[in-house]
């Protein structure tokens, strides 16, 4: 019996989504969006932050080494990295605190007794507003930053 | 009938068996796999009339019956009670007899397994990984201490606001469709997930049950209840509006605040709960 239960579950096939399980972020609406955001944009401030321990590290080779990584940054594509760096650093502190109060069950309303159509009470706009706020601010502080660095040009 | 195996949404050329003459007719993709089944990851298509109120699962049915007895498909009670027929539908986690044809607002529907649960044949997926989440957080009232003023053949009484407390949880049907959604549960094996943690709370917030801690010790582990990030899809896919991401978000808040009391004794709970399983 234990043998052909084995083998029974070897036959299964395995139908775990893996990562493209959260790399799609299209499919659940506003919150699996925000969390697909939450991640990458920890994921470039992850990289930005390693390469900011090496810019910062170049000072030890005086001040000619630091110039030279400098002028990295003062390039198109530098502006641009810094751009993206202030988005996902705004949108990444904003939906942060969202999510605090979230996970800690402030503005997620209270359990009841559901009524159809069963729209989900921890889904409410309060959420909705958050993240609309994370990603409006977001993108002001890469619009502020964009003609802080490229208006000078 | 010879087979033809397809992708999903390249139906535009293919010679589809016909049901009937109907113009309101559906093209429905079924997903077909299985261990002794090549090759992987095809969809057989079929056309399918339908009306106004045609479900999803109606729609199988009538593919199974009329057009290739062989599709596999799960399915009991038909008004979604029983939690037997979730699928992906259209790329969503949803019940097929929950899920009309005409608020999909397409006429091609592709039906496949639930990601997330091991595949068994075509549209039936295999349970028992989610019900031993399910049973691992103690699903049950334990109350090792009643009051002994109250009469042992009496219930247990409870407050309205007492019931509100839990009773949208105690509506989940075990259907599947919030771990199916969940993605922490798609890289996560030992994740309990959405269904099991709302469980967790929905015992939890019970008045009549006097397991806290020792629930509480289950659920606190490195792959409980804090890999949960509130992407919220399983929410969204209930088909009963338990909320799990509610229960989830509101146990983690009481466990937030009960990490005041000694650590030791959940040390100690934990350590209990392990030698006795």
């Amino acid at each position: 019996m234990e043998a052909f239960k084995d083998k029974q579950d070897s036959n299964k096939w395995s139908n775990r989504e893996g990562l493209k399980g959260w790399l799609n972020p299209t499919r659940y609406g506003w919150e699996r969006l925000s969390y697909w955001l939450m991640r990458l944009t920890g994921l470039f401030l992850l990289l930005y932050f390693v390469g900011h321990v090496y810019e910062t590290s170049n000072l030890v080779g005086g001040l000619d080494a630091w110039n030279a990584m400098l002028e990295l940054t003062q390039t198109t594509y530098g502006h641009i990295f810094l751009i993206l760096v202030i988005g996902t650093s705004t949108f990444h502190s904003i939906n942060g605190i969202r999510l605090i109060f979230a996970e800690t069950a402030r503005g997620l309303g209270k359990p009841g007794r559901p009524d159809y159509p069963y729209e989900a009470g921890s889904l409410n706009n309060i959420q909705r507003s958050g993240i609309w706020v994370a990603l409006i601010l977001a993108a002001a502080a890469m619009l502020y930053g964009s003609s802080v660095l490229f208006g000078g040009e | 009938m010879k087979k033809k195996f397809l992708l999903a949404r390249d139906t535009s050329e293919i010679n589809l068996p016909r049901a009937s003459d109907d113009t309101s007719d559906i093209v429905l993709n079924i997903y077909r796999g299985g261990p002794n089944q090549k090759p992987e990851n095809s969809y057989d298509s079929y056309r399918v009339p339908v009306s106004r109120w045609t479900t999803v699962l109606d729609a199988l049915i009538y593919a199974k019956e009329r057009l290739d007895s062989s599709v596999a498909i799960r399915y009991s009670c038909r008004m979604a009670s029983c939690g037997s027929c979730g699928m992906k539908i259209n790329g969503i986690p949803r019940l097929a007899c929950y899920t009309k044809i005409s608020e999909l607002g397409t006429h091609t529907i592709t039906c496949e397994p639930l990601p997330n649960f091991p595949l068994i044949r075509d549209l039936v997926t295999d349970f028992q990984e989610f019900f031993d989440h399910h049973k691992k957080i103690q699903p049950y009232i334990q109350n090792l201490h009643p009051d002994p003023s109250i009469d042992k053949l009496s219930e247990f009484e409870q407050t309205p606001q007492q019931v509100d407390e839990f009773l949208q949880f105690s509506y989940c049907i075990k259907c599947g469709l919030c771990y199916s959604a969940c993605p922490t549960v798609a890289t996560d094996t030992k994740f309990p997930g959405p269904q099991a943690l709302a469980q967790a709370y929905r015992y939890f917030a019970d008045s009549r049950d006097d397991a806290v801690e020792k629930r509480l010790s289950i659920v606190d582990d490195k792959h409980g209840i804090w890999r949960c990030h509130f992407a919220g899809s399983c929410s969204k896919v209930c088909p009963k509006g338990v909320d799990p991401a509610l229960g989830i978000q509101m146990l983690r808040s009481h466990m937030m605040s009960i990490t005041k009391k000694p650590k030791k004794r959940l040390a100690e709970l934990r350590e209990t709960s392990r030698e006795g399983s």
